[in-house]
């Protein structure tokens, strides 16, 4: 394709082509400090597409595809190609990828042990991850992800897949507060998701990117309401995360062991809380008894 | 040299992949990918020397592969005990019968829907005990429904409501409205048992049937990995018989798939290697090269390094060349008017 850059986040080495420059040199500047190994051969491939030639310049929209591709995806205006790059790389990886059990999570780690939020869209769970990560004061937590977290089949350890955090909405403002602006994207403003800016995980967190971690407690947080704690039984845990899965079943006997040892091992709690705070003072909690 | 030329020569075993060039891999990878190839080519090159990555995510593939048999086989299982107790008899076709059968195309392959051949006169009751035992209709179509009642050679595709797994359950090979109109009764009592106690057709049937689906049937799509499995479907006979051509081609013209067969032999002596024996006697067969063969050729290798089809033009005329082997000309027209109509 005419535009291309290769980009590496955790085990995956994407191949992004383009027909237009845009959407690349977005990608480029998002992801200029992430180690880079322009000789690997990629895992993975999104394609950035017209759907007809002339729509590069009439009316520009962004079809996404690659390796996989999903019938019937809306294509997103120009403008907004950083975002289809990045769905088009979640897309890859969570129709593509193999080698770990896929859940759909973010993640955190600190001493080698990861603290793994799952929850729908909106639970909170990617600004969690984001302001644990961003903590300054007894924080020292290593970003993971906020998208993805990948449980290795055989130890059953954890590994990072650090893309650029995903903030949305409220998000936004909260975080980029505590943080250097040259670490923020440009906003994406009125998405179909709402609007959205990537932030470039901590610099430590991407060097890190390889370095496994111990699950050692399971939330899944639920943004709004009275704060409130309620363990969470190794069968609901499990129900939970084989849908929040998006390779449990191609992975057959192999993600069933993976996943049962993991509920088994790691403590599941649900959590609600009304902002942020709350919620990072439940974490901390949590985390203060489950890391005994 | 594009990447859908050295995906193939690396099948073909022509090319060695340690003198690959670390960039080639992309392309040979998103081809593969692209036809559905990639495990496929992840057990061919098994023991070769590869780039730490690439035989990582090779790795990855023939293991996630042979999940993906299993499931098909357990697939084909269900099927067997929702037929067996009402005494319906049935022949694993195509992906799930080369598992089965243990055939080496099988190694890495991907396997879709379960397709099944039963007899004509059992299909009825067929569709009632796969109903009975949890599979339902996809096609709410009535018009869709229609047409394969009255015009497929298999019944409107059903899924499983709890597995989400699709069944072709077919009583014959080709469409009943196609110009070719092979023996199903023939391809039923003279299939036989595998070890893992399925039935499949028997070598010569298997690999006429191979041949018909990828040029009598369809438009080519997904070509080369069906052009892998006539190669390696010939190769694996002919070992075990050398005077394997004698009974193929004359299996090959009961049906009336002589020239379908031959064709299809051809070509996957010009992409695979696959080799041909021409006989004087007992019977005339040969291999002499088509004009038409270059269009194929350049149909099956029509894609680019990003594992794009590359001829929409060469495209369109073999889908177009489906359907006009599919049903006669004033029926085509028909069916194209009513599926225009509806849009």
């Amino acid at each position: 394709m005419r535009h291309q850059a290769r980009i590496a986040v955790g085990p995956v080495q994407f191949r992004i082509g383009s027909d237009w420059p845009e959407p690349i040199a977005a990608l480029e500047r998002l992801y200029a400090d992430y180690p880079r190994d322009d000789a690997r051969p990629a895992d993975a491939t999104v394609r950035l597409f017209a759907a007809r030639p002339w729509r590069r310049w009439v009316r520009p929209s962004v079809h996404i595809g690659g390796d996989f591709i999903v019938p019937d995806a809306l294509p997103l205006p120009l403008s907004m190609g950083l975002l289809a790059a990045e769905m088009g790389m979640n897309l890859q990886v969570a129709l593509g990828w193999r080698r770990h059990l896929l859940l759909h999570a973010s993640a955190v780690a600190r001493d080698g042990r990861a603290l793994i939020m799952s929850g729908e869209s909106g639970s909170g769970k990617s600004t969690l991850a984001a302001l644990l990560g961003e903590q300054a004061d007894g924080g020292d937590w290593r970003l993971m992800g906020d998208e993805f977290t990948l449980i290795d089949p055989v130890g059953g350890d954890a590994f990072a897949f650090p893309r650029a955090v995903s903030l949305k909405n409220q998000a936004i403002a909260e975080v980029a507060a505590r943080v250097d602006a040259a670490r923020l994207g440009p906003l994406l403003a009125a998405t179909p998701k709402g609007d959205i800016r990537h932030l470039v995980p901590r610099a430590d967190a991407i060097a890190a990117m390889h370095e496994p971690a111990r699950p050692a407690l399971l939330l899944f947080p639920r943004f709004g309401g009275e704060t409130s704690v309620e363990r969470m039984g190794e069968g609901e845990a499990f129900v939970r995360l084989t849908e929040a899965s998006t390779n449990y079943v191609a992975l057959g006997e192999a993600g069933f062991a993976a996943l049962t040892r993991f509920v088994r091992e790691t403590p599941a709690f649900g959590i609600s809380y009304s902002d942020s705070a709350a919620g990072l003072a439940l974490v901390g909690q949590l985390w203060a008894e489950a890391a005994r | 040299m594009s990447a859908v030329q050295i995906f193939v020569d690396l099948l073909a075993g022509r090319r060695d992949a340690a003198a690959l060039a670390s960039r080639d891999w992309d392309g040979v990878i998103g081809v593969a990918r692209s036809e559905a190839m990639l495990a496929t080519l992840a057990h061919r090159l098994e023991r070769a020397a590869l780039p730490a990555p690439v035989a990582a995510l090779f790795a990855d593939q023939r293991a996630a592969a042979k999940v993906a048999q299993a499931q098909a086989l357990w697939e084909a299982e269900m099927a067997r005990r929702a037929l067996a107790p009402a005494g319906i008899e049935f022949v694993l076709l195509k992906g799930a019968a080369y598992a089965a059968a243990g055939m080496s195309c099988s190694e890495g392959r991907q396997i879709g829907d379960l397709d099944i051949l039963v007899l004509a006169s059992d299909i009825r009751r067929a569709e009632n005990e796969l109903l009975n035992a949890g599979w339902e209709w996809v096609k709410s179509d009535p018009y869709d429904d229609f047409y394969y009642r009255e015009h497929m050679h298999e019944l409107p595709p059903l899924i499983h409501k709890t597995r989400d797994r699709m069944i072709d359950v077919h009583h014959t090979i080709l469409p009943r409205t196609h110009r070719i109109t092979p023996d199903a009764l023939l391809l039923m009592s003279e299939a036989v048992e595998t070890s893992s106690g399925f039935r499949v057709l028997n070598p010569a049937a298997m690999v006429c049937h191979c041949a018909a689906h990828m040029l009598a049937d369809g438009d080519l799509q997904g070509g080369l990995r069906n052009l892998w499995d006539l190669h390696c479907l010939t190769v694996g006979f002919l070992k075990d018989d050398p005077d394997f051509y004698l009974t193929l081609i004359e299996e090959a013209h009961r049906h009336g798939l002589t020239n379908v067969v031959r064709r299809g032999l051809r070509l996957a002596n010009s992409l695979y290697g696959t080799p041909l024996q021409p006989y004087v006697a007992p019977l005339m067969s040969s291999f002499e090269p088509e004009l038409a063969d270059d269009f194929y050729i350049r149909r099956l290798l029509a894609r680019d390094d990003w594992g794009r089809v590359t001829r929409p033009l060469l495209e369109q005329a073999f889908y177009i060349r489906s359907h006009w082997l599919r049903m006669p000309p004033a029926m085509l027209a028909k069916h194209l008017w009513t599926k225009w109509r509806k849009g």
